[in-house]
């Protein structure tokens, strides 16, 4: 085979059931990919090489052995650092877990190593993934594979980047605002937050628990399909998984469930026009179009609550922050300072907390606390919660006229690295069409739709009602492969080769 | 929205257990201030007849069989400790000077 990091999962994983290549061969390659690309792009904090063979050589034993081979086995994939695994540190991008090794695993993990994927390593992230360029996190930032001078988006920026520079072929994100379909959206790949509740919260690292829901990156959604069906399940470990069959992502990704002929898809006026850059507008214009030209039924669609999305987010993911994060308090792992036998524990707490955490996770856990306190309770948190509600109600609505929702995924194209790193409310719009489907809890894709301004990746958002994740797979599969045939291609195949010299 | 004064931000900087030094307190007021007045268009909509949302897809009474199972070994459990003595984490004095 030519070269491995070009494969798509199940490509891989078919190849290697076939033994036609190792998993050993597959996971060196792209070692070997990451070695060469991520100087430039810096996707990872931490690499065993060790460790990620050990495993790929756990699934050639069991191909060897004749045992029954998982679907994904022998695919390498990138983690971000915000799930445990034993065996290798667990930062979340933070100073104040720098150096920590966790314990025990994560159930993402777990179901990863059942089904034989590779975890090649950690990847970078904004710090307890605030943020929506990754430049919030304590150990430098990840560069756009598409423009070294741009953001790959955020948080899970490290793993869009890894999928985008062809480091591995899948990775693994956290979505709690947009933190999966925004930097998908920039880097021209996949990305799926999966219905709230799908994927098991066991060993994530919490932000916002009633929001937070890890998902999968790729470079095709039939490979996204895949990771999910591997992430997805009940899991008895988190009291807020869903305790039901995972819905047919994969057949819906093979379009085993039909295209989107005589589908009724929504276009939603909230997530459009006045503050979207003239080149998204455009992809998305045409997107409607190729859907309307390959029979979907698409109507216009008014959320009108959808306009208080981002104030609601503001107030209860950093309410639920400030309360979480009060965990990291030096105590019983990670950073601990100010310890030197005079200092109290609540000084030695503060300390601790001021060396350890960032700029923005400082402002997230005051605004927190701000809105939690006696007096502001009901103004803030307890309002924002019932915005909530309204957004709902949206949703519900609309889903009683449509199958599937429709926006772009993101405002712009990828910004220049440091534009927004210190305007809050400037890198808070970059979430604005993705906060709806996260406060809501329904599934959400961002798929390629094209170029856009300054020739970057432009990304489509496709919106389903609760536990029909599979509607966002069976329109996203059809719509993909009308735009390549469109492009001749991949989008993908258009990303910067980064290696100097380097041939395809 | 009440202006946030210096004396507010270190009040909430002592309530989130973070030191701050003053050019940090007047930056992070700043900030704080612009987003207070961005996030207060909540009160905007939703009336008093709107409940509120916690979850976004609501489970209730989740409970797992009464089983014993083994907890995590001791040393995995102190490994990642700052600080541990006698099998278990040493942690700075609790009480001030004055209350012991």
């Amino acid at each position: 085979m030519s070269d491995l990091t070009r494969l798509d999962a199940s490509e891989t994983a078919a190849s290697v059931a076939a033994g036609q290549v190792t998993a050993r061969e597959v996971t060196s390659a792209h070692l070997d990919r990451v070695n060469q690309t991520d100087e430039q792009v810096h996707a990872f904090l931490h690499i065993d090489r060790n460790l990620a063979l050990a495993a790929a050589d756990a699934v050639d034993a069991a191909r060897a052995a004749g045992e029954p081979l998982g679907p994904l086995a022998g695919v390498p994939l990138a983690l971000k650092d915000v799930f445990t695994m034993r065996g290798a540190p667990t930062t979340c991008g933070s100073k104040i877990l720098d150096g920590w090794r966790p314990p025990y695993d994560s159930t993402v993990v777990e179901r990863l190593r059942q089904a034989g994927v590779v975890v090649l390593g950690k990847t970078n992230m904004d710090e307890f993934a605030m943020g929506s360029s990754t430049e919030n996190s304590a150990f430098g930032v990840t560069h756009n594979p598409w423009d070294l001078q741009r953001i790959p988006g955020g948080s899970s920026g490290g793993s869009s980047a890894a999928v985008a520079a062809r480091q591995a072929p899948l990775a693994i994100g956290t979505d709690t605002g947009g933190s999966i379909r925004q930097p998908a959206a920039v880097t021209g790949i996949v990305g799926v937050k999966p219905t709230y509740g799908a994927v098991s919260r066991y060993g994530l690292v919490a932000f916002s628990s009633s929001l937070d829901q890890g998902g999968p990156f790729a470079r095709t959604v039939l490979d996204a399909a895949l990771l999910h069906e591997v992430m997805a399940g009940h899991d008895p470990k988190d009291a807020t998984s869903i305790d039901a069959p995972v819905p047919p992502v994969v057949a819906a990704a093979r379009g085993e469930l039909g295209g989107v002929d005589g589908l009724k898809v929504g276009v939603v006026s909230q997530l459009q026009g006045e503050g979207y850059e003239p080149g998204v507008q455009a992809r998305f214009d045409e997107v409607v179009e190729l859907l309307t030209s390959m029979g979907a039924d698409v109507v216009e669609v008014s959320c009108p609550s959808f306009d208080y999305a981002l104030p609601a987010y503001y107030l209860i993911a950093p309410s639920e922050c400030s309360s979480n994060l009060a965990r990291f308090d030096g105590m019983r792992y990670g950073l601990r300072a100010g310890d030197d036998g005079a200092n109290g524990v609540e000084q030695v707490m503060a300390i601790t907390r001021a060396e350890g955490f960032g700029p923005e996770v400082k402002r997230r856990i005051m605004l927190g606390t701000y809105a939690l306190s006696a007096g502001y309770y009901d103004a803030y948190y307890g309002q924002a919660q019932k915005v909530r509600t309204l957004i709902r109600r949206d949703f519900e609505a609309a889903y009683r006229d449509v199958d599937v929702l429709l926006s772009p995924t993101t405002p712009t194209v990828a910004f220049p690295i440091g534009e927004r790193a210190d305007d809050p409310i400037a890198m808070y719009k970059a979430d604005l069409a993705t906060l709806p489907s996260s406060l809501y809890g329904g599934p959400a894709m961002s798929l390629p739709a094209g170029l856009g301004d300054e020739d970057l990746p432009v990304g489509v958002q496709l919106m389903a009602a609760v536990q029909r994740d599979e509607q966002v797979y069976r329109v996203g599969a059809a719509l993909e492969s009308a735009l390549q045939e469109r492009w001749g291609g991949p989008l993908l195949d258009r990303v910067p080769e980064l290696v100097q010299g380097g041939a395809a | 929205m009440p202006a946030l004064h210096r004396d507010d931000i270190a009040h909430l900087a002592r309530l989130s257990r973070l030191q701050l030094t003053d050019a940090e307190r007047d930056h992070y007021g700043e900030q704080l201030e612009v987003i207070l007045a961005a996030v207060a268009r909540v009160a905007e909509v939703a009336a008093d007849d709107v409940p509120p949302t916690t979850h976004a897809v609501p489970v209730v009474n989740v409970t797992r069989p009464d089983v014993v199972v083994p907890c995590l070994p001791r040393g995995d459990v102190l490994s990642g400790a700052p600080a541990a003595e006698d099998d278990r984490f040493r942690v700075p004095r609790i009480l001030d000077e004055e209350e012991q």
